[in-house]
């Protein structure tokens, strides 16, 4: 294996929020996470509504602070840098998020936008108009859209500025956050093509955090499946799908429509029971224990550790670890 | 048996949607949502419509009993409700007649389960005051019938639950909390807008189960709205495909999914990725949906589609059957 761009270690983020009198609780939003991501590779990141993925995105690019772990980025602890290093680690790790709409300034041409992004963080070319439309091409646009303003552009094409904007800067690390949820198929299918090109072309390193599994398959090269703050299950996309263990991952994996009408006569069915509790108060033990349906009597009572069952395949649930 | 394929056989009409137009008369221009739109629903199946942001199928399903709002207006068409075997069209109704119908006969489940409850009243009087309004029971009835309703929608402890305020239920909750309130005068046809859009994917799994179940408990029949072609294939029986405010295909599940005739089906299905098979590369469809206050002339997709003909431009492509039960309006296959 070669050495991980990105290692983080029992990463914590809680957020506090009003209690009654001087009570404190805490929304336990990422709670105690540890995984790698490989330089060139894509972890796709997924889990239902609040389970904390993109909490776990933006401490990997620190735009939050930890409550507790740490994130090494080349070798070093991003949560310690400081001046020019910090500055440099802002280059190298872009965010690029759902909603195209609310990252792009609504005042600026879309040439402002893109060159404000250069001069933040100092990229000298020659010619910077040249340089831009280059870049807009390379996503399907052209000069004139130059001197155009965000609401001109449909949600497609917003997205396609936001990740010229978040690439033309050379990073090495992009955290996707549900980049494409709020484009319509025909769209996505353009915008995750695009992706994957740049990503080959510039030796990106992705993580790609959405709730469609069948995107996040066609994306990754291992997937994470995260449940309350946890991470559940870790392994190859195509193992993951194939022989999934946590029954979590099982359950999320019989949910998803499949687009084939007789697969969808014999698909194997696994119950849905109950609905993901707040993370307030996440159950003890085994988070997922209320809903499982093949809870042991640990499972409430101690936390299963995330051990590697088989070679890259690791698993949080006492069905596969020693008591 | 080929899923949908009983539905040929069964044949008894209970909506007949022929020639609809909806315009909204807007500062821009006059958008022109949904331009011609024809289609039958037989008795007991669930029917789909399907087809990104924007091509119409809200406007649609509104239009079925008036739920169009200006600056809207249906300016042609007939909709035609068969009671019994015989046909009324809905579309020549007073808004007092339609009333008695919306609610009972034919009930609405919309996206958003947030908007469709009134946090000012308990989920049990919501679902009382639907049946009381229609007259199907009185209120001390329809209260003790919510909690059957509840119990139906698999609401756990629904003694209790009737007197939850909406806030005090999760979103999976409330969504079935609607799916009863639309139950509970038992009506012919339900309308189901994109009801699983907000929830997650196992809440999802959970609803459309249900409403798997009730449509076979209670004899429903189901117009089924969504974008997803996974709950498409896994809900229906007949399926229709709009593309800026037209139907393009019109065919069983099993026809649409295993022989999709026209280019835009074809690039949809080409464009999902399906987790179960292994991907090299997405096709995508070039180009966005156009703007329906100037739509494209001739067929509405010539300006994305690979095998364009010289016709496409010129002349809208009529709805043509290409086998038993299969529709496409494309040049293609015009002869
Ligand atoms: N700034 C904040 N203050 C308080 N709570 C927060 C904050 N940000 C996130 N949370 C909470 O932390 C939990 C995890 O949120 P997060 O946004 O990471 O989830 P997610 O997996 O990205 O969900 P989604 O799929 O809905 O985007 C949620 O319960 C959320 O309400
Ligand atoms: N009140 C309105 N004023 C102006 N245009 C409208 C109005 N309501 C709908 N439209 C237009 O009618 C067309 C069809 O809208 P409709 O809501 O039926 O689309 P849809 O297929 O349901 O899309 P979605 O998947 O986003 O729900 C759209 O182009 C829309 O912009
Ligand atoms: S640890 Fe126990 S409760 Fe948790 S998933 Fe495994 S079997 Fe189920
Ligand atoms: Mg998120
Ligand atoms: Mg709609």
């Amino acid at each position: 294996m070669p050495e991980p761009l990105v290692r983080v270690e029992n990463l914590k983020k809680y957020f506090p929020i009003k209690g009654i009198f001087f009570t404190r609780a805490h929304v336990k939003a990422v709670d105690g996470v540890s995984f790698e991501i490989y330089r060139g590779e894509t972890l796709g990141l997924v889990g239902e509504s609040g389970c904390g993925k993109s909490t776990t995105g933006r401490l990997l690019i620190r735009l939050l602070e930890p409550t507790a772990g740490h994130v090494y980025f080349e070798g070093k602890n991003i949560f310690k840098l400081k001046g020019e290093e910090l500055k440099r680690f802002r280059r190298k790790a872009q965010i690029i998020l759902q909603d195209p709409y609310s990252s792009l300034n609504p005042r600026m041409t879309i040439f402002e936008i893109i060159n404000e992004a250069l001069e933040v963080h100092n990229i000298k070319v020659p010619d910077k108009e040249e340089f831009i439309v280059d870049w807009l091409r390379r996503v399907g646009l052209e000069r004139h859209h130059l001197y155009r303003y965000p609401h001109e552009f449909s949600g497609g094409q917003r997205q396609r500025i936001a990740i010229v904007r978040s690439l033309i800067i050379k990073p090495e690390f992009v955290v996707l956050d549900e980049p494409t949820s709020a484009l319509d198929v025909s769209v996505q299918a353009q915008i995750l093509d695009m992706l994957k090109e740049f990503q080959r072309e510039l030796n990106l390193t992705y993580l790609f955090i959405s709730h469609d599994l069948g995107v996040v398959k066609y994306m990754s090269d291992r997937i994470a499946v995260m449940y309350l703050g946890k991470i559940v299950e870790l392994a190859p996309a195509d193992e993951l799908f194939e022989k999934p263990l946590h029954p979590y991952t099982q359950m999320l994996l019989s949910s998803i429509p499949i687009p084939d009408p007789e697969y969808a006569l014999k698909k194997p069915k696994v119950k849905v029971i109950g609905e993901p509790p707040s993370p307030i108060n996440p159950p003890p033990g085994c988070r997922f224990h209320p809903r499982c349906p093949r809870k042991l009597d640990i499972c409430d009572k101690k936390e299963p550790p995330l051990i590697e069952v088989e070679r890259d395949h690791y698993v949080a649930c006492w069905l596969y670890a020693k008591k | 048996m080929i899923k949908g394929m009983k539905t040929l056989g069964l044949k008894r009409k209970i909506l007949e949607v022929k020639d609809l137009h909806v315009h909204f008369y807007t500062y821009a221009g006059v958008v022109k949502a949904i331009s011609g739109v024809s289609f039958e629903i037989y008795e007991g199946e669930t029917f789909c419509l399907v087809g990104e942001t924007g091509c119409g199928k809200s406007v649609t399903s509104r239009a079925i009993t008036k739920l169009i709002e200006s600056p809207g207006k249906i300016v042609k068409g007939q909709v035609l409700f068969y009671r019994d075997g015989s046909p009324i069209d809905l579309l020549k109704l007073s808004d007092e007649e339609l009333r008695r119908i919306r609610g009972r006969e034919i009930a609405y489940i919309f996206q958003d389960p947030t908007a469709a409850l009134d946090p000012l009243y308990s989920v049990g009087y919501q679902i009382a005051e639907t049946m009381v309004a229609h007259n199907t029971a009185t209120w001390k009835e329809a209260f003790r019938r919510a909690v059957d309703i509840l119990k139906s929608v698999l609401i756990p402890d629904p003694e209790k639950r009737v007197k939850n305020y909406p806030h005090e239920l999760s979103g999976g909750m409330k969504q079935r909390v609607v799916i009863g309130i639309s139950l509970s005068n038992k009506p012919k046809l339900l309308i189901a807008d994109e009801p699983t859009t907000a929830v997650d994917v196992t809440i999802q799994a959970q609803i459309l189960d249900l409403l798997r179940k009730l449509r076979q408990e209670e004899k429903m029949t189901l117009l089924l709205i969504t974008h997803n072609m996974g709950v498409v294939a896994e809900m229906c029986d007949r399926v229709a495909v709009m593309y800026a405010g037209k139907i393009v295909e019109i065919g069983t599940v099993h026809q649409i999914f295993k022989n999709p005739q026209h280019p835009y089906t074809k690039g949809l299905l080409k464009a999902v990725p399906n987790p179960l098979i292994k991907i090299e590369k997405l096709e995508s469809i070039p180009g966005t949906v156009p703007n329906l206050i100037f739509p494209p002339s001739g067929c509405r997709f010539h300006p994305r589609c690979p095998r364009k003909l010289d016709i496409c431009d010129k002349k809208e492509p009529p709805l043509i059957e290409v086998e038993e039960g299969h529709k496409v309006a494309c040049w293609l296959y015009v002869k």
